[in-house]
């Protein structure tokens, strides 16, 4: 069996997304433990070419896409994500990209992704804040299943088509992550998810897919 | 489902951790960044760091203990200790913190809550209560690190806060703390009846059989600072107790 080269996120830089309010301390302290170069910017240029963007998002989805917006960053970020150019949307930045939330009924958002974000049933436990565990279905292949660390309000309950999920259980399930090919958005937070949150990060800047066993191989 | 949380706790005063008996007889207890990361390897679930510098010096430089903290772990970060204004949270969410624990100014001006949730979201908001029991059977809630007790009922105060915009509640028993014998489980009891968002509670662990009890009683997550810093027990055997105790933890 050969041994994959070791994950390796050294030399690139990685364009975050300065969505306002968001606390980037944490994800630049992630992608520079791995050996990445994280770069702040607005520039809807730069959004639309860098060869990596990581959109973290905390604070509400009206005031988030409205900043984006304003800086014209949220075409870039559709004509990449139409590319399949590396993206990561984190948190409320996974919200960002789909069409809209309950949280700000109203509001467009990026709308690379069908469907919309909603609120847990009121007796839920909220905010959804902890360790849970996250089960990818078939298909996707960011991740293998771990434990993941969630701050959220709102959830997205229905996969998009299109795209392949990972599933959470919390007041009952959801999707907390989707992926198709080289754009990954999570519901929780892999830069604070531990060791198993940064190999998220540095499989999706080396282009390192989880390579999940079929049932029945072919000899 | 939600794991409950198993968080120690780093009292900070000019750069080192430092630890008492009900918030008064403060001696050294370590490197902040070193035992942050020493605790993620144990398995702790989020790290919370206290500020309790009395000075603008000590808060100058609680802002780079944040940075350096930051910097050592990849797991939730919670930062409170004299924070009184939005500009006190941002400029802790900017060096690295992922949540602001607001106690005593959020007293003195409920409305800093709202204001902190609008512009931060709820979820970076904590709101610090520190309790202490009081003659008719309540608790009072007690500000200026238990100097100075106030008229409020710790449940009424917990649910306003709720109310108001803080996502998560750190409770403190004021009597039990750094006191090791365990923590008040009908204070945790009576603020769980009130609230639905998240509940950290702290004050008065000596060992698993505490934190079950505490988790058993309502809390979602349970803190202590000596009894690591002491290194008289583990995260790891901590956790591990409380999964043969059928206690769902991240493992």
């Amino acid at each position: 069996m050969n041994t994959p080269a070791p994950l390796n996120a050294a030399g690139a830089t990685v364009a975050v997304v300065r969505t306002g309010v968001a606390n980037l301390a944490s994800v630049c302290a992630a992608l520079t433990r791995l050996g990445a170069t994280p770069v702040s910017t607005l520039d809807p240029s730069v959004v639309r070419d860098a060869s990596y963007v990581l959109l973290p998002g905390v604070g509400s989805f009206g005031g988030a896409i409205e900043t984006l917006r304003d800086a014209g960053v949220v075409d870039a970020l559709r004509a990449r994500i139409e590319r399949d150019a590396p993206t990561l949307a984190i948190c409320l930045g996974m919200q960002l990209l789909f069409e809209s939330s309950e949280e700000s009924p109203g509001a467009l958002g990026v709308a690379a992704i069908p469907g919309g974000a909603t609120r847990y049933p009121v007796d839920a436990r909220t905010p959804h804040m902890g360790w849970n565990l996250v089960t990818p279905e078939r298909g996707f292949t960011a991740f293998s299943p771990g434990f993941a660390y969630f701050a959220n309000s709102y959830r997205i309950e229905d996969p998009p088509e299109g795209w392949a999920a990972a599933w959470t259980e919390h007041a009952g399930r959801f999707v907390s992550a989707v992926q198709r090919r080289r754009t990954l958005a999570c519901q929780f937070h892999p830069e604070l998810s531990g060791a198993w949150g940064a190999e998220i990060i540095a499989r999706w800047i080396a282009d390192r897919p989880v390579v999940v066993e079929e049932e029945a191989p072919a000899c | 489902m939600l794991r409950s949380r198993i968080i120690p706790c780093l009292d900070v005063r000019n750069g080192r951790i430092v630890k008492g008996v009900r918030f008064a007889g403060l001696r050294d207890a370590g490197d902040p960044a070193e035992r942050a990361r020493l605790y993620e390897q144990q398995g702790a679930d989020e790290i919370v760091l206290l500020d309790v510098s009395a000075t603008d010096e000590g808060r100058a430089a609680a802002l780079d203990t944040v940075r350096a903290v930051r910097e050592a772990i990849a797991i939730p970060l919670a930062v409170g200790g004299g924070v009184r204004t939005a500009q006190d949270a941002r400029d802790l969410l900017e060096a690295g913190a992922d949540k602001v624990g607001v106690n005593t100014a959020a007293v003195r001006t409920p409305a800093l809550l709202d204001d902190l949730a609008a512009r931060f979201g709820r979820q970076c908001v904590v709101v610090a209560i520190d309790a202490s029991r009081d003659d008719a059977g309540g608790w009072s809630v007690v500000v200026r690190a238990g100097k100075e007790r106030t008229s409020l009922d710790a449940r009424d105060w917990a649910a306003e806060a709720a109310e108001r915009g803080a996502g998560e509640i750190l409770l403190t028993s004021f009597d039990n703390d750094g006191a090791q014998n365990g923590y008040d489980l009908d204070l945790i009891r009576a603020v769980r009846m009130r609230v639905r968002v998240p509940l950290i509670a702290s004050g008065g662990a000596s060992g698993h059989r505490d934190f079950a009890a505490a988790l058993r009683a309502g809390a979602d997550a349970a803190l202590a600072a000596s009894i690591f810093h002491d290194d008289r027990t583990t995260i790891d055997d901590i956790k591990r107790e409380l999964l043969r105790a059928e206690l769902e933890v991240r493992p």
